[in-house]
């Protein structure tokens, strides 16, 4: 399963500067796990030291939140956009 | 004359000496963000300088200004806010701005009333004294221009060339108009189902407005996407990559209640909550004033107030926890329509820390409490306006606020702009011939 993950200006640096990169998996657990291994130290900026989600970072699979399903273990279809943002916009 | 209170900074040109033995040296350059020396994570602290940024590198958390605040006379600062003009610039000494700002083309929001409730409190069983800071009078007819005002001089510094948001209304209108006086070119983003006073507000000043098919907090991933695209260069979201500075603007609330009170602090604020950006930076300007002494130190409570349809913080405090949970918002107020609010976790801690609470009310109660401020005080407010004078009904009627301590509840905006929340049950009293006979037979004699 191979997803398009669209990675926020903040964590470019992570990407060499690509906004938008492939990673492999069937869960969002999963996903950002492949993210981890091509791009290191990626993850623990997405996950506190506890290995959940950090709370000022929304994660969509397509249009969806997954804080409105389930979170790590949401299904990434194959071919899904996984899309990282900082939630500390608006208002 | 007043004297002047400078700010100490250790960062910036103002503290660099202006005149030299040879001679009368050239105006030194105000510092383009006066007192404030830095951006700084309110999770994990971090610093980074001031630039057009908003979420910190480490943790995602939000970035805030950072000051170096005015030292010495508590007695000659205030002197010098009061000899300022009749806007929020008065207070530039304390927010991002430069100390000419109220030369540059603004809207100057702001120094708006703070109106002595007295009907409202009667019908309320308030005996402690109640007042109503009453937005409306801004130039757009909402605190937004507050908050705008600050991110305009920011986009203006930081050489940004289109003002832009994700709104749900009031900030697209404000906005607009900023950017219209500024001569900047606007580009603001609005859910696809507000109501018809605020579509025309936005787009009559001539930007671009653009309806997005989503929800608000559709149109904020939108805004927070666009602006890592190369599309977004030289843009200035004031609610995303302008946040820290913008936020800064509902500062300027508590300072002026506080002024208007005669130098002093109320018990008890109620506050409505869309973000919770306003309510934790009352908090912070209410901290400030007393940090500087030109308020006694005394406790405050802050009760914030969201519409039932539209409650993840009200939620949260009441199931006692630290974290929100995000909702799919269903209100008439939808000016708060934010179901995964940004500061929701500071509006907690907050709340906890000086002993207020979060209440939300229906849309039922929200219309009632529209009518019961626009029929005892003459204020008639929006949408948003309702939440709060129908939250402290309800905190008074549950025993959560205390009615014999003094209160000022906001209303942040104009009830012209959700006439749709009323005119269902708002209307002629009777429709009559042009006769003496038919205003009797309608009973109105």
């Amino acid at each position: 399963m191979s997803a398009s993950v669209r990675i926020p200006t903040i964590l470019r640096t992570y990407t060499g500067g690509q906004a938008e990169v492939p990673a492999d998996g069937s869960t969002l657990a999963e996903v950002l796990e492949s993210l981890e291994r091509n791009h290191t130290g990626i993850s623990a900026r997405v996950l506190d030291d506890t290995g959940k989600l950090r709370r000022f970072v929304n994660v969509y699979v397509n249009d969806d939140d997954v804080r409105f399903s389930e979170g790590l273990a949401t299904a990434v279809p194959d071919g899904a956009s996984v899309s990282i943002i900082p939630a500390v916009a608006g208002g | 004359m007043a004297a002047q209170v400078t700010a100490a900074s250790t960062t910036t040109p103002a503290s660099t000496p202006s005149s030299s033995a040879s001679g009368p040296a050239a105006e030194p350059e105000l510092p383009p963000f006066g007192p404030a020396a830095a951006l700084s994570c309110r999770e994990c602290g971090t610093r980074y300088p001031l630039s057009p940024v908003f979420a910190c590198l480490e943790c995602f958390g939000p970035l805030e200004v950072a000051y170096d605040l005015p030292t010495g006379d508590p007695e000659a600062l205030r002197k010098q806010i009061e000899s300022g003009p009749t806007s929020i610039w008065r207070y530039a000494p304390l927010l991002p701005v430069p100390a000419d700002v109220a030369t540059k083309p603004n809207l100057h929001p702001g120094w708006t009333k703070l109106v002595k409730a007295d009907n409202l409190a009667r019908e309320l069983g308030i005996t402690g004294g109640l007042h109503v800071k009453d937005d409306t009078g801004n130039p757009t007819h909402s605190f937004k221009d507050r908050v705008v005002a600050i991110a305009l001089e920011a986009a203006r510094t930081f050489g940004l060339t289109t003002l832009s948001c994700s709104s749900t209304g009031n900030l697209a209108g404000a906005v607009g108009a900023a950017a219209a006086r500024a001569g900047f070119r606007s580009c603001v983003f609005i859910p696809h189902d507000l109501e018809a006073g605020k579509v025309v507000m936005a787009a009559v000043y001539g930007g671009e407005l653009v309806a997005i098919e989503g929800s608000y907090d559709d149109v904020n991933r939108f805004c927070s996407e666009l602006i890592g695209d190369p599309i977004g260069e030289g843009w200035g979201f004031v609610n995303v990559n302008l946040r820290p500075y913008y936020g800064e603007g509902s500062k300027t609330l508590a300072y002026e209640i506080a002024e208007q009170l005669g130098w002093r602090l109320p018990d008890n604020l109620v506050i409505p909550i869309a973000s919770g950006s306003q309510l934790t930076k009352i908090d912070k300007g209410l901290r400030e004033l007393i940090k500087l002494g030109l308020v006694e130190d005394k406790p405050y409570k802050i009760y914030g107030a969201q519409a039932e349809g539209c409650s993840p913080v009200s939620a949260a405090f009441k199931a006692g926890h630290d974290v929100v949970r995000p909702v799919k918002p269903d209100t008439i107020a939808k000016s708060l329509a934010i179901g995964n609010p940004a500061d929701g976790p500071y509006v907690l801690d907050i709340a906890r820390r000086t002993g207020g609470a979060v209440e939300d009310v229906t849309d039922e109660q929200v219309v009632e409490a529209i009518k019961l401020l626009a029929r005892t005080e003459g204020i008639f407010a929006e949408t948003a306006g309702g939440v709060t004078v129908g939250v402290l009904k309800k905190l008074i009627e549950t025993g959560q606020l205390d009615p014999t301590e003094e209160t000022v509840v906001l209303n942040t905006g104009d009830g012209l702009k959700t006439l749709d929340a009323v005119a269902p049950t708002t209307g002629p009293t009777a429709t009559i011939r042009p006769t003496l006979a038919a205003f009797r037979e309608a009973g109105l004699a």
